[in-house]
């Protein structure tokens, strides 16, 4: 039905531009110059004229018919099966199947009426829309035909339903952010205020907690096990190993920075800046691969040799690997902003009799220093809502600790943990993961947004 | 003027300078060393699962097993029962085993989707049917994995005396016209001596942590030096010693226990005869990992050795890997599904982003009136681009899952969410794109008399095209390797058939690859590594195209 709704839409369309054009060099009557529009543009015009009632009659009509064929079916069923909404949706899911053909067993009589009404209902609907559609398209057709003339501003309109069509698409981008803000909100609302929901915690217990077990809200038969919604043991092993990536991509990507802008010789450069780029593209469930099965043995033989006791999933591996993920993302905020820096500030410091490095260290990153600040920020915003490094290489026991050596847990490996596989939308559970994902998104939005401020307010002002 | 104090400065100052030097350097090498090990590392992982291990085997078709009617009907061919006739074919092939369980282990060398390549012969060529055919047959993964080494070595004594079995199957002794076994048995003696090194390394760990255990250790440590104190008692083998075989008389005997002069021993391969094996006639064989340690047992291990000797194994490419969807058998697994699957999904993908990404950065950047709601959509937009992508995972299941009720694990809910992930890549490279053609082209457009629209869409658009379409392929590349919010949605589902429509159950590479990590089969680890490679190279690919079109497109002004 949408199928032969959009071809019929689609020929109307066609044949309207065609029209709509033809028209206008029939009015123009060989004297282009004085129509104010390019023909193109009423073909355009009538085209869009047709396409507008055309698309709106789908959009109202599709709805609309669902439901009369809907309504059409329950009529069949008495009034106090209908009032329970899991025997209604039962009976509808029923319906839709036997309707299909892909009922299981042999249907009864009234699902079988039912299912004959709702077709029935469905088929006069879908004709309505069809014929409604056309009839509106070239009633629309027709009335935009007659207003092209000499004089017709067909330009104007186009060019003003073409503005409303790009600004959609610039919203686009803001309907995600309020997508994402209220999907995760109203989740972890639901999480915290909703009484039906068994097991939930306070805000505080969430905030403040220290033992975090949801597993244990999964079967009322497990009572004796306490279930524990305390985010602290996650942010500490999601700090824990952010510390570490920190502690391993600063000094590297700030040095790496500093030698490819101010020491490197162009061939260097030429060289180094693709292996920072691979390194940039190389997806990051390799390098949780990498983390798992080379890195965490390594560091646990490593361990063992020196009588360490080393977790086979300590938060040093995963920490390490993501330290090297976030080189090339500090190396190159910093490489643009200590380009940025005016030649002459070096200029002034060697004039002075400095050397190098003591320009770099003295006049550079002082200069820099802003941006820089905002690359860690930026840089440490990445390490924390980073995923699949830590799932593959972190552990899943949420110890509150700070030994690297140890195994911890991050809040996005939890959010994994408990989203993988098949939930239920009313369990404690389901939703501890969109409260985790609003404060992971709560965290990340500031520090980029102090970090942008950070950047924009301290930034050196030059020339 | 020169003091030497002034002297030692500069000293001081030259050598600060070549430090801060070297720390750069040593950085960028340590970044380089690192993105080479990766790459290595998996290659070298990898590299292996591209080729996999078949049996070449003497099959005769019987017209009765596989199509008794003669309809020559492929399905008929297709449907027939081969398991047997390759476990016979396979007995066949190394005659004269034992026991019901020898015989499990054998049957158990064949992957079980060995005959699938004879399946699709006879159905293509029903003649065959009948006659003897050589055929390939796929091996397990395990059994694949041993032959491509590093499970266990193994080392061959040449006999030097005359050894006299007392039977050609079943339990046997071996005596030796000497004490022949004398060598042999010093190095059982020795693997003990290294067993009780491994020992003491637990028991310090033991000590520190359980007295129990620690007390164990040290009993059979105890028990273990008193073996090896007697040098020249006879020793009983098992599982945690290195396996000691003997081949002679054309067959091969596991020896169970084994002293200076004579040995006792289970017979794996028959022996032709009883007769005496003079000196340089018979072996020693030592599968030196121990048995226990390896998941290859004995039996097998010796089954493959004389296959291989037969010439009847072949090492080929690994077709299979490419022609396939997921299985949970190792040999029998592909990465054509996912593949499938994360193509249809950057359909989906592209079809949003470059419509919706291009003429929002042209709304932005040419149109959009200044003003605070647009101010809005630009820092969203810049913020949007550092969500975490799980999050974005997050809203997919919130919103496409659970409100509109679009089905799990489907390539359409994936691409929709990568679309909205990427968006705000595209949006910001196409605007950058835009804003890189100079006014002059735009203006002059305009002073003709084009429109606005006219000038942005005629002139500016098509000369910013080259800039939007390698910010578009950087941004497909990105979805490409992205998992995390694929775990949320669903894709990481176990799908056997490769996906064909854009609601079909699907996987995407990535995803693939992280199920493949996470099971514990060995050869899984390589199948990951070699997705992984795949991944790599078409991420090589794309990003290489998108600096070519750089290159080749760019235009200074």
């Amino acid at each position: 039905m949408s199928l032969t709704y959009f071809g019929l839409m689609l020929l109307l369309l066609t044949a309207a531009f065609f029209v709509g054009r033809s028209r206008s060099y029939a009015v123009a009557g060989g004297r282009f110059a004085d129509l104010h529009s390019l023909p193109v543009y009423h073909g355009l015009f009538v085209a869009l004229g047709v396409f507008a009632p055309m698309v709106l009659i789908y959009m109202a009509g599709v709805p609309l018919v669902r439901y009369l064929a809907q309504d059409a079916a329950l009529s069949f069923f008495p009034p106090d099966v209908l009032n329970d909404p899991l025997q209604r949706s039962v009976i509808l899911r029923d319906v839709v199947r036997v309707a299909a053909g892909q009922f299981a067993g042999e249907p009864s009589a009234t699902l079988k009426d039912a299912a004959a009404a709702a077709i029935n209902t469905q088929n006069t609907g879908d004709m309505a829309i069809i014929f409604g559609g056309l009839a509106a398209g070239l009633a629309a057709l027709i009335a935009s035909f007659w207003q092209i003339s000499l004089r017709f501003r067909a330009r104007h309109w186009v060019e003003r339903f073409v503005i409303i069509v790009l600004g959609v698409c610039a919203i686009v981008a803001v309907l995600t952010t309020i997508g994402i803000v209220f999907s995760v909100m109203f989740e972890t609302y639901r999480f915290f205020f909703d009484p039906s929901l068994k097991g939930r915690p306070t805000v505080l217990e969430f905030l403040f907690g220290t033992e975090w077990n949801p597993q244990a809200a999964m079967r009322a038969d497990q009572g004796d096990i306490k279930t524990a919604f305390g985010f602290i043991p996650l942010l500490t092993g999601t700090l824990l190993i952010t510390f570490i990536a920190i502690l391993v991509a600063g000094p590297l990507g700030v040095f790496s920075a500093i030698y490819l802008a101010e020491y490197a010789s162009p061939r260097l450069r030429a060289v180094a800046k693709p292996v920072l780029e691979i390194l940039a593209g190389i997806p990051t469930v390799v390098l949780g691969f990498f983390a798992a099965l080379t890195v965490a043995p390594l560091i646990r033989s490593m361990g063992e040799y020196y009588g360490l006791d080393v977790a086979s999933e300590s938060a040093l591996a995963a920490g390490l690997v993501m330290g090297m993920m976030i080189i090339p993302f500090i190396s190159s905020l910093s490489d643009d902003v200590i380009n940025a820096v005016p030649q002459s500030l070096r200029d002034g410091a060697y004039a002075l009799g400095a050397t190098k490095s003591e320009t770099i260290r003295q006049v550079i990153l002082p200069a820099a220093f802003a941006g820089i600040v905002s690359a860690f920020m930026l840089a440490i915003s990445r390490a924390i809502g980073e995923t699949m490094i830590v799932v593959m290489a972190a552990g899943l026991a949420a110890n509150l600790t700070f030994n690297p050596l140890d195994a911890v847990t991050t809040i996005t490996v939890q959010i994994k943990t408990i989203l993988v596989g098949d939930q239920e939308f009313d369990s404690a559970k389901t939703l501890a993961a969109f409260a985790l994902g609003f404060v992971l998104f709560f965290v990340t939005l500031m520090l980029n947004l102090i970090a942008n401020r950070i950047a924009h307010k301290y930034r050196e002002q030059y020339d | 003027m020169t003091s030497d104090a002034f002297k030692a400065r500069i000293k001081k100052r030259y050598r600060s300078e070549a430090m801060f030097r070297a720390y750069g350097a040593l950085s960028l090498a340590i970044t380089a060393v690192f993105v080479i090990a990766v790459v290595t590392d998996i290659v070298v992982k990898g590299m292996p699962a591209f080729w996999q291990h078949s049996l070449v085997l003497d099959v005769t078709v019987k017209a009765d097993d596989i199509d008794p009617k003669a309809t020559k009907d492929p399905a008929v061919i297709r449907a027939a029962d081969y398991f047997t006739l390759t476990r016979d074919t396979l007995r066949a092939a190394v005659p004269g085993v034992e026991g019901r369980l020898a015989k499990k282990e054998l049957d158990g060398l064949m992957s079980s989707g060995a005959a699938n390549e004879l399946r699709e012969m006879l159905a293509a060529d029903p003649s065959l049917i009948g006659q003897t055919i050589k055929a390939r047959f796929l091996l397990s993964d395990d059994a694949d994995l041993y032959l491509k080494g590093g499970e266990t070595e193994i080392e061959k004594f040449p006999g030097r005396g005359v050894v006299t079995p007392s039977g050609t199957t079943g339990e046997i002794t071996l005596l030796t016209s000497s004490n022949d076994f004398a060598d042999d048995l010093v190095r059982v003696k020795k693997a003990l001596a290294v067993r009780i090194d491994g020992l003491r390394r637990d028991l310090r760990r033991a000590e520190r942590g359980d007295p129990g255990w620690a007390e164990r250790i040290r009993e059979e440590i105890a028990g273990l030096e008193a073996r090896v104190n007697q040098p020249s008692v006879a020793e009983t083998m098992d599982a945690n010693l290195p396996s000691l075989l003997v081949a002679m008389n054309g067959g091969l005997v596991k020896l169970t226990s084994i002293g200076n002069a004579d040995a006792k021993g289970t017979v794996i391969l028959p022996l032709t005869s009883a007769a005496d094996a003079q000196p340089g006639t018979w072996d020693v064989v030592t599968y030196t990992r121990p048995e226990a340690n390896r998941k290859i047992s004995d039996l097998e291990v010796s089954f493959l050795e004389k296959l291989k000797a037969d010439g009847k194994v072949q090492n080929h490419f690994n077709t299979i890997f490419f022609t396939a969807g997921d299985s949970r058998e190792a040999e029998l697994a592909g990465i054509l599904g996912s593949l499938m699957g994360s193509i249809l999904m950057l359909s989906v993908t592209l079809a949003i982003c470059l419509p919706v990404g291009v003429l929002a950065a042209v709304y932005l950047e040419e149109f959009a009136p200044k003003n605070w709601f647009t101010d809005i959509i630009e820092i969203n937009i810049n913020n949007l681009a550092a969500v975490p992508s799980i999050v974005f995972g997050l809203l997919g299941l919130a919103v496409f899952l659970n409100f509109f009720g679009l089905p799990r694990s489907a390539p359409l809910v994936g691409g929709l969410v990568l679309g909205l992930l990427v968006l705000p890549t595209i949006i910001i490279a196409s605007r950058a794109a835009l804003k890189a053609v100079p006014p002059s082209i735009k203006e002059a457009a305009l002073g003709v008399g084009a429109s606005k629209q006219q000038a942005v869409f005629h002139h500016v658009l098509p000369l910013a095209m080259p800039g939007i379409m390698t910010g578009t392929i950087i941004g497909m590349a990105h979805a490409l390797g992205e998992t995390a919010p694929l775990l949320m949605i669903g894709m990481l589902a176990f799908v056997v058939d490769v996906p064909g429509s854009l609601t079909d159950s699907a996987t995407a590479l990535p995803a693939q690859i992280f199920i493949w990590s996470d099971l514990p089969e060995a050869a899984f680890q390589a199948k990951t590594a070699a997705a992984i490679m795949v991944l790599l190279v078409v991420l090589f690919v794309m990003n290489g195209t998108a600096i070519w079109l750089r290159r080749r497109f760019e235009r200074r002004w």
